[in-house]
């Protein structure tokens, strides 16, 4: 067991884990953040998906599962836990985009999917279609055949114009 | 009646979307129950044999794990589907690799992967049968490939799960002679040879339950309870009582939130879900097992494999004469869901069109693999597949574009389906292919890639396909299910929908509140959706075959008109000399707000304590099915369909992609507009993967390519613009006239992709998935055909003495 000190969702946290436990099992199991989920196991399908940043730098889309905990040591990570607290009067407004636009059917795939999403606007706040699908290209959803996700994603992008996105 | 109003027809929120987007939904993997123990399962490395010894590793400490073997069952060692072929636990033979044959579970997940490798078992191997022409060579007198037999040879052949034999006309012998004198005449005879391979679901949540087992005070066996991720609670009950002899009462199953299932969730759970309890029983602890993505790819099931032989006689006018249908599945191991699955491929085999005569001739065959199951589409995908490969290749042989084909021969309104079900609601397929063909620019298209495919690397090529997909539960299958659904109010005046009908995404939660909040004339917001527990929830059928909106749906506006109906003496009137009459279901008075609802819901229950209202399913009186004979009303009603596909395909790397779709359905009314376009471009997605890209790789039975690193299904990137276009034609059968919607965007992308290709290169593929490798063959190879097989049912010819084969040069064809 090695002692790991990480910030989720902004507080920091440690945890006494094996330190090649996977990032993923520690998310879920030692710190019952269930929203991070195991599709595949092998980095494919990016419903594990995670935000982390290290010294303030920026925000890295990363595959939980393929993350040993100790490499996290010290790093910033950002949950869809993260992104609306549950006690946050609104959602974000990807997450408002997503449910409005049919993102989401089984959701499975949707806390990695807004992660992505997340991410992918940071780089490109007003990302084309071509930056869209390559930006989620890392993220399977079975159910939508990515229409609906396209659509959402640039209605967020929309939003963000108007507004300040989160986090 | 009701009147379509702004809440069907509106896309409000999902019911449960606020708990996805935040990830604060509980699929069962999020679920921990206290003292909660793991379970895992032992499963066979071979395909075929006879287990010879179990040894148990000393290094494990074994006295720390639950095991539990066939001789724990306290029940029927069975799965029961349609028969009981299916053992829950191998005994002593195996039938398919990866079959369980013991249960492990220990308080520590991590513990069990050491444990699971450290049980050896011995076998005396027999060879396996993985293809349908060894399982046929065995239904033909070779005793060596003999893998399965019925448990009433009068009905079953050897290998052999299920036939059917459909055939128009009334008298079977008049049917033969006109069937023959039609090929006699004909002036063409096309014949074609159509194979689909397995695929998976790949709902992107493995399969998982957790299972408790309480026993009463002299440790007799209570009860057990079972919650996961599932279709069709009431399958697992029915699997559950005979695994432990326990009546229905004592079986309680629970749907939790559910991440995807495409039919890979209607008929597994009842494996996973007994296995589960098994353990739970023996070790006195709650079990949870779920399967990791490998282990879930190995052992459960996948689209059925088919082959389909056409033999048709057409006239020069390019009118179809007759035709002769051979449809075979590939089953797996065991008989599971294959009949049924083999009862929508046949009915749906002669597609769209009118035949003179048919005759279909369809067989569910058994190989040494994981039984295949239930998949979205459930056989029509296969068969129509062929099918719509067939007419693109008739009318090439008679000199007609495939859409002038196709007007010569489509079904409408007031003509009969080779079953002879009268067309009586509105089809406009002549229309619909005109508005498909339209909005996809289809031929200014076709002929600008005519233009420029000579000179370019990329040929481009634009196709399409015709059809239909029945909705509800084949033939008398509604009837048999006997849905039951209620409506309760809750304490505070809300109606509560009862039914075990499970939401994995489709939208079912939604739907069926905006009917209910339709009929009852109330806020969507204000319709609660009970969590499926058959605790609680009455049996309204299972979550498959593109029912629960029309069928499910029909029987929750019914149940809401009964609520209603009884609500009417609490309703308040403003006028109280109104004439109003109770006894007319739904009827409000006027001025009525969803405030009278909620006044009369809390008055009813203050004098009462409860109310519940429930609607049954009744069979449409107009609506006859004979089992024997295949013929009558094989569903209530049809979705019909035009989807057009454009591809590019690159003749340095040999693949193809689909560059833009355009999908046109008539599903009767639109119940929600943005989860019904959902649901049309997840299933094109899927038929591009089935299509061009997902390939379940079989070595000895076993699939090989058991990751998601190399079963390869679309990304976001390899998804082209899907346009997706409804024609809505109220149908009786549905609430506000909605028809089934799931499963048919399954069936019509591939062979409208492989007719775009055959534009596209000239060459005539026939087996789908089509890889880059099976492009790249054909192109640098062209008298081999796909996967090498001889090809003697891939010629055309004409009984004129001309003979047009088709053989794979690229050839310049216009519209």
């Amino acid at each position: 067991m090695t002692s790991i000190t990480l910030t989720i969702n902004g507080e920091r946290r440690t945890v006494n884990v094996p330190p090649m436990k996977r990032l993923l099992d520690v998310l879920r199991e030692d710190l019952h953040l269930t929203g991070a989920k195991e599709g595949c196991g092998e980095g494919e399908c990016g419903s594990c998906s995670v935000l982390i940043s290290r010294d303030g730098g920026p925000a890295e889309l990363t595959n939980s599962c393929l993350v040993p905990v100790l490499q996290a040591e010290g790093a910033q990570i950002t949950t869809i836990e993260g992104l609306a607290p549950a006690d946050a009067a609104k959602l974000h407004p990807i997450q408002q985009c997503f449910l409005e636009h049919g993102g989401a059917q089984c959701g499975i795939c949707t806390p990695g999917m807004v992660l992505a999403t997340h991410h992918l606007l940071a780089k490109y706040p007003h990302p084309t279609l071509p930056q869209i699908q390559e930006g989620l290209a890392g993220n399977l959803c079975r159910c939508t055949g990515y229409m609906r996700i396209f659509e959402a994603v640039e209605a967020a992008a929309g939003a963000s114009k108007a507004g300040k996105p989160g986090p | 009646m009701t009147t379509p109003g702004p809440i069907v027809g509106s896309s409000p929120i999902r019911k449960e979307g606020l708990a996805k987007v935040t990830g604060r939904a509980q699929y069962v993997d999020d679920i921990a129950l206290p003292g909660m123990w793991h379970g895992a399962t032992v499963r066979s490395t071979i395909a075929r044999g006879r287990i010879t010894s179990i040894a148990f590793d000393p290094s494990i400490p074994w006295d720390e794990f639950c095991i539990v073997t066939a001789a724990d069952i306290p029940g029927e060692n069975t799965i029961i589907h349609l028969t009981k072929d299916h053992p829950c636990l191998a005994a002593e033979h195996i039938n398919h690799p990866a079959e369980p044959v013991l249960l492990l579970a220990h308080p520590d997940k991590h513990a069990l992967h050491a444990a699971l490798a450290a049980v050896r078992i011995t076998y005396e191997e027999q060879p396996g049968v993985f293809t349908i022409e060894d399982s046929e060579a065995g239904a033909g007198g070779d005793a060596a490939k003999v893998i399965w037999q019925g448990d009433d040879p009068k009905h079953h052949s050897p290998n052999t799960f299920k036939t059917f034999l459909m055939q128009s006309g009334d008298d079977p012998a008049e049917h033969d002679a006109a069937l023959a004198a039609a090929f006699a005449s004909a002036d063409f005879i096309v014949e074609g040879e159509y194979r689909t391979g397995a695929q998976e679901q790949l709902y992107i949540e493995n399969n998982g339950v957790i299972a408790e087992a309480f026993r009463a005070a002299d440790g007799t066996l209570e009860s057990v309870t079972v919650s996961g991720s599932m279709q069709c609670p009431y399958y697992l009950v029915h699997a559950l009582t005979l695994v432990f002899g326990l009546p229905a009462e004592k079986c309680r199953v629970i749907q939790t939130e559910t991440g995807g299932a495409f039919g890979g969730k209607e008929d597994f759970p009842s494996v996973i879900g007994s296995h589960a309890a098994l353990l739970a029983m023996k070790c006195g602890h709650p079990v949870k097992i779920t399967y990791d993505r490998a282990e879930d790819l190995i052992a459960t099931t996948k689209r059925h494999p088919s082959r389909t032989r056409h033999r048709t006689a057409v006239s020069r006018e390019g009118k179809l004469l007759a035709g002769e249908i051979e449809v075979v599945i590939d089953g797996g191991a065991y008989s599971t869901l294959s009949p049924v699955v083999l009862s929508r491929a046949t009915i749906h085999a002669p597609g769209p069109y009118h035949w003179p005569h048919v005759t279909v001739r369809a067989r569910a065959m058994a190989t040494n693999v994981a039984p295949h199951g239930a998949f979205r589409g459930f056989g029509a995908p296969q068969s129509l597949f062929a099918l719509e490969r067939h007419m693109d290749k008739i009318a090439k042989a008679v000199g007609l574009t495939p859409e002038e084909l196709r007007r010569r021969n489509l079904l409408g309104t007031g003509m009969k389906t080779a079953t002879g079900q009268l067309l009586s609601d509105p089809v406009d397929m002549q229309g619909m292919l005109t508005r498909a063909l339209t909005e996809s620019n289809y031929h200014a298209r076709r002929a600008e890639f005519d233009r420029m495919n000579p000179a370019s690397p990329i040929k481009r090529g634009i196709g399409f396909a015709t059809f239909m997909h029945g909705s509800g539960f084949t033939g008398s299958g509604e009837r048999r299910l006997n849905s039951l659904v209620k409506i309760e109010l809750t304490r505070d005046g809300r109606p509560r929908i009862l039914v075990s009908s499970t939401e994995f995404g489709q939208g079912t939660n939604t739907i069926l509140a905006q009917v209910c909040a339709q009929t009852l004339r109330i806020p969507y917001e204000d319709v609660l959706v009970a969590q499926p527990d058959t605790k609680i929830v009455p049996n309204s059928g299972p979550t498959v075959a593109s029912r629960t909106a029309m069928i499910v749906g029909k029987l929750v506006e019914r149940a809401s008109q009964s609520l209603l109906t009884l609500l009417a003496p609490y309703l308040t009137f403003p006028d109280p000399t109104a004439d109003f009459d109770y006894s007319t279901a739904c009827e409000v008075p006027p001025n009525y707000t969803p405030a009278d609802f909620t006044r009369a819901a809390l008055s009813y229950l203050k004098q009462h304590g409860a109310l519940v209202a429930e609607a049954r399913y009744e069979s449409p009186g107009n609506i006859f099915w004979d089992d024997d004979k295949y013929k009558g009303e094989a569903y209530p009603t049809y979705a019909w369909a035009v989807y057009v596909a454009e591809v590019a395909v690159d003749t340095r790397t040999y693949s193809a992609t689909v560059t833009e779709f355009h999908a046109l359905q008539e599903v009767g009314k639109v119940i929600h507009p943005v989860l019904a376009k959902g649901q049309i471009e997840g299933g094109v997605a899927q038929g591009i993967g089935y299509a061009l890209y997902e390939k379940c790789v079989y070595v000895d039975g076993l699939m090989r390519n058991n990751q998601m690193t190399n079963y390869i299904m679309p990304t976001s990137a390899d998804i082209p613009p899907i346009f997706v276009h409804f024609d809505e034609v109220p149908s009786i059968h549905g609430p506000s006239g909605a028809k089934g919607i799931g499963e048919l965007p399954m069936d019509g992308p591939a062979p409208a992709i492989l007719n775009a290709i055959e534009h596209a290169t000239g060459i005539s593929f026939t087996e789908i998935p089509l890889l880059p490798e099976d492009i790249f063959e054909r192109m640098t190879n062209p008298g081999v055909a796909h996967s090498s097989r001889s090809d003697e049912w891939g010629t055309t010819r004409g009984s004129d003495g001309l003979n047009a084969t088709d053989r794979d040069t690229p050839s310049e064809v216009t519209a």
